[in-house]
């Protein structure tokens, strides 16, 4: 094909030039051409003078030029599309680092292309939000009314057939009062009852998987890591059944369990018990982890910070506790609550924690600061908390269950909805995934509708409601590769991706302290053993009185250099200080 | 009153037919996946286990040869194909694939000290102790024929190297003096000579392909222009070196292995100190060959390892030994950057991986995006403790490790001997000399 540059170098001639046939491309060429040589002909005496603005100017130029069409047409949204801050502020994980000296160029290399690497990443992120399917529900009333007036009845006629069918009651009166449990994904249901029942359903299809009586107290109800298996805390030990009621594991080790908590990441089974043992158990190898007596009596409230799997236990003297299991005393002790604590909670991001007490208040804390946020006054005080993916609270009150709205946020005076079940609550628990809470009771379990409690998208490889039996099996493979160690727990997760300013004095302290010693301590000097009388007691002290002349005289030299130095730099200060001489400079020593 | 509720149409989450790949939406919310640093520091301290688990480097050993392997040759267009010389002048052409022997020749009377493969990759050249250069064609003789050379050249002295010109019919030989032969001629169109010594290895640079360098044995490594009648320049070192190789890509570069265990890395503008110093090994290097990607290099060893280095690495990376492999005397990484080839001194020649954990074989695109990604994971995690501590380990023959653990206390004491000196003299009268600048004696022009 013939190109204008081509046309151009083939003609010979040196005299008049003959034209190329015109060209559409051609034209903006030349337009473009003309404008530089104009440019060129009316900046040449200013050229020197501003540079930087004709650079400036053929920059934005250039720049016009690019989002032309070739009809001549100008792209009325040039670039990238936006993306709004606050959706970038969601996946931002780390600030910025701050750049090395100059000097060191491959680091600062390494460092700028792992930013970049880091803000496409995030860009990414947030622009692959646009995608996400569903969106998150809602209730609002109409002009004067509340929210919490409307019945659970009157939603669950507005809604569609499959989500009017998710509000249920069980009508289980003889075994009450229940506790219990979703499992990870939110598709299947524990129920335990205080008299002995057990029953696990797969509650959207209202199918029984198993239902046996243990014939013994229950006290609490846990899913393990899969709808395979779960933890029964019985009147004596903690028994392990799989999903048919097939009875695995009788732990006699864990004795008076009152509460537990299952840290998925981690494969552990942490429990409370009323002889005041916080004990935690590797359920992928069975094996007890770590023990630990908290002395704080009977430990019946118990919850996990779903952010770094530290869990939190709430005393009958108010304070709630912190633990891990690498420490054998609670990592943190807060006063909540004048009067015992009834129940606490922790959001899923691992920043509130809302706790309520005998003194009827609830309380919410910061729990990255550990200070308190805000303060409300329950009439008849909350004995269950559960918070949901999306931040709705839900306290029960005797019989009546609430749901808050945004209790760090702002200020509020009245509750989201309401609901009265039949029997006093005893569990309660928002689906993971849905938009449903579960309330066991002393009759029975109802199923509650709750809007906008559920987070809309899941994520398939982490906890997907709808897998199937293969993939299912890969998750678990793979989640069990994935172990984390329970050394690794720590009240900031992401500490072991950030550097270790450790001084050397400190890591030196560490070991001292690790050693029982101190391995760069100079020995003390003892004078050799010389034959034929020359080890009198005076050579001996006079050889002794050298070393240590020696020694001195090191140090001396330091201390020489270092004001030397200081001398200097103090110098330098004040030269570039004052900058100019004044007359009182020649009193100065 | 407004309302709606969360539902989700499962048609939507789960495949239609047994045919169709499972749905899996994705929601990449940081909240909704705790622990990630930990998981991921778990993820790459799998993936180092599983490297270490993996590592199996060794894959074949070419045997037939009647006595040590003195030399070998890749071909130059043909992957497949390598070349050996024997120290009973018998050389060998071996088919990597099928791992055969595939043509015998008796080349030459005594070692066979030299062979290079012509830059067509139709003939090539070996030298050997009875002073002759003799031309070969690599096609095997037909039936009938006998087996004998194009071209025998008869010298006056026994050659000890050789190396081919990348683009003209030129080579060269080192002997007593360093020649340069046309391809048509039978007498040396230039020779080189500075000094009365002998020369034991001779290499064209890939890249400026006029320039040669090479290993003399007064302890001096030569640099010379093919057009001028002098050589250019010439460093002088404590220890004679034995072989060097450019670097293929950053043609300025070269490394020599060296007789104090050590291997030196210059840039041939700036001969006075090495840019890097290579130890590890625990007894002389005999040969080292770069990668054609230039960034890590081979050497073979007295000790009876062969090591791998990065291009700026002072310690090595990889360590190759077994049990039966004796002295190593020549080493080879061939064109494809995968293998390394080793010829030792008890008649083997080895084929290595030279990435020990690499699957061999066609990646499935699943399979490359997961070593893709643990090979990012163990770059990320690799300065944690845990993960370098896995990284690095190496199993070492016992006399090996105890030589290492021997050398390394007796630089240690020479270290600290060199700094009380500098402690207790008087300041400025003992300079201090950098571990670059304690191997280089001088630098002649």
């Amino acid at each position: 094909m013939a190109s204008p540059g081509k046309a151009n170098v083939k003609s010979p001639h040196v005299g008049k030039k003959k034209k190329p046939p015109a060209r559409y491309w051609d034209k903006l060429q030349q337009e473009e051409g003309n404008n530089d040589e104009n440019k060129d002909g009316k900046d040449g005496g200013k050229a020197q003078h501003a540079p930087r603005r004709t650079q400036k100017r053929k920059l934005e130029e250039t720049r016009r030029d690019r989002n032309k069409f070739i009809s001549g047409k100008s792209d009325p949204f040039p670039g990238p599309a936006p993306i709004p801050e606050e959706r970038l502020q969601k996946f931002k994980r780390k600030d910025k680092i701050k750049k090395p000296r100059k000097g060191q160029r491959t680091l600062r290399a390494t460092i700028a292309h792992s930013e970049q690497t880091c803000e496409m990443a995030k860009k990414q992120a947030a622009r692959f939000d646009l995608l996400l399917p569903e969106d998150a529900g809602f209730l609002e009333g109409d002009k004067d009314e509340d929210t919490c007036t409307i019945s659970q009845d009157d939603i669950a006629d507005a809604v569609d057939i499959t989500s009017g069918a998710k509000y249920f009651n069980l009508k289980l009166s003889q075994f009450g009062p229940y506790r219990l449990d979703y499992n990870k994904t939110g598709r299947h249901l524990l129920l335990g009852g205080r008299r002995g029942h057990v029953a696990c359903i797969d509650w959207q299809s209202k199918q029984l998987m198993c239902e046996i009586n243990v014939m013994e107290s229950i006290s609490d109800v846990k899913w393990l890591h899969s709808e395979e298996m779960y933890a029964v805390a019985q009147k004596k030990w903690l028994y392990i059944y799989d999903s048919k009621g097939i009875e695995l594991h009788c732990i006699r080790k864990f004795n008076d369990v009152l509460r537990m908590q299952f840290l998925p990441y981690h494969f552990l089974l942490a429990t409370a018990s009323s002889t005041s043992f916080l004990q935690y158990l590797d359920v992928s190898v069975g094996k007890e982890v770590a023990a630990y007596c908290t002395k704080t009596g009977r430990l019946d409230v118990m919850c996990q910070n779903p952010h770094n799997a530290v869990i939190h236990l709430g005393h009958s003297n108010g304070t709630v506790t912190l633990w891990s299991p690498n420490q054998k005393e609670a990592l943190v002790k807060m006063l909540c609550h004048q009067g015992g604590v009834r129940s606490v909670t922790v959001d899923k991001t691992g920043t509130y924690m809302v706790t309520s007490g005998m003194d009827k208040k609830l309380k919410v804390y910061d729990i990255r600061a550990f200070k308190p946020l805000k303060s409300y006054f329950l009439p008849a005080g909350a004995s269950c908390l559960s918070l949901s993916h999306r931040g709705l609270l839900s306290a029960a009150t005797g019989d009546i269950v609430q749901v808050y709205r945004d209790v760090w946020s702002c200020p509020v005076t009245k509750p989201y909805m309401a609901h009265r079940v039949r029997g006093t609550a005893w569990g309660l628990q928002f689906c993971p995934f849905e938009d449903v809470l579960g309330v066991g009771h002393g009759d029975g379990f109802t199923s509650m509708l709750v809007p906008g409690a559920g987070e809309p998208n899941f994520d398939g490889l982490d906890a997907n409601p709808y897998r199937s039996v293969k993939q299912k099996r890969e998750w678990e493979v793979k989640a069990l590769l994935e172990k984390i160690q329970p050394e690794l727990i720590t009240l900031d997760p992401s500490e072991l991706g950030k550097v270790d300013y450790a001084t050397f004095e400190q890591r030196h302290q560490d070991r001292v302290k690790a050693l029982g010693f101190d391995p760069l301590a100079k020995e003390k000097f003892v004078p050799k053993h010389k034959k034929k009388g020359r080890s009198s007691a005076g050579n001996i002290e006079k050889r002794k009185k050298q070393v240590a002349h020696e020694d001195q005289r090191d140090i001396i030299k330091q201390s020489v250099e270092d004001k030397l130095r200081k001398k200097d730099t103090g110098k330098e200060a004040a030269s570039s200080l004052s900058g100019q001489k004044s007359a009182l400079d020649r009193f100065k020593k | 009153m407004k309302v709606k509720v969360l539902s989700r149409n499962p048609d939507d989450y789960v495949r239609e037919t047994k045919l169709d790949i499972q749905r899996v939406p994705r929601n990449y919310d940081p909240t909704l996946h705790p622990f990630e640093v930990n998981r991921e520091y778990i993820r790459a301290l799998n993936a180092t286990k599983l490297e270490r688990v993996f590592a199996k480097p060794f894959l074949t050993s070419l045997d037939g040869h009647r006595d040590g392997v003195n030399c070998m040759a890749k071909h130059t267009k043909s992957l497949s194909t390598l070349l050996s010389g024997s120290c009973d002048g018998e050389v060998k052409m071996w088919d990597l694939t099928k791992r055969e022997c595939v043509r015998t020749l008796q080349a030459h009377e005594g070692f066979v000290r030299g062979m290079v493969v012509g830059y067509c990759g139709t003939f090539f050249y070996t030298t050997g102790d009875d002073k002759t250069i003799k031309k070969w064609k690599m096609e095997a003789p037909g039936y009938g024929e006998e087996e004998e050379p194009l071209n025998t050249i008869l010298g006056k002295t026994v050659f000890t190297g050789l190396d081919h010109h990348r683009k003209d019919g030129v080579f060269a030989t080192c002997g007593q003096q360093v020649d340069i032969w046309d391809e048509q001629r039978s007498t040396p169109i230039r020779s080189f000579t500075w000094g009365v010594d002998s020369f034991s290895c001779v290499r064209f640079n890939p890249v400026e392909t006029e320039l040669l360098a090479s290993c003399a044995s007064d302890r001096s490594i030569v640099l010379y222009d093919m057009r001028e009648s002098a050589p250019l320049k010439k460093v002088i070192m404590t220890m004679r070196s034995n072989t060097l190789c450019w670097n293929p890509m950053e043609a300025y570069h070269f490394t020599c292995s060296n007789e104090d265990y050590n291997l030196y890395t210059y840039d041939m503008r700036y001969l006075k100190r090495p840019a890097t110093v290579h130890m590890d090994h625990v007894s002389a290097v005999l040969d080292v060959d770069y990668s054609p990607t230039g960034k890590e290099f081979v050497s073979a060893s007295f000790d009876k390892t062969i090591r791998i280095f990065l291009k700026d690495g002072g310690h090595s990376r990889e360590v190759y030994h077994t049990k039966r492999m004796q002295h190593v005397i020549c080493v080879k990484w061939s064109a494809d950057n995968k293998y390394i080839l080793s010829g030792s001194d008890e008649m083997n020649i080895r084929l290595w991986k030279a990435n020990a954990a690499e699957k061999l074989g066609v990646l499935a695109p699943r399979e490359r995006r997961a070593t893709n990604y643990s090979e990012k994971l163990k770059e990320k995690y690799q300065h944690h403790p845990q993960v370098r501590r896995i990284a690095r380990h190496r199993h070492l023959p016992k006399n090996i490790h105890h030589q290492s653990k021997e050398l390394r206390v007796m630089r240690e004491s020479r270290q600290r001997k060199e700094r009380n000196v500098l402690k207790h003299s008087k300041p400025g009268s003992v300079p201090f000399v950098s571990e670059r600048e304690k191997h280089v004696v001088t630098v002649v022009k």
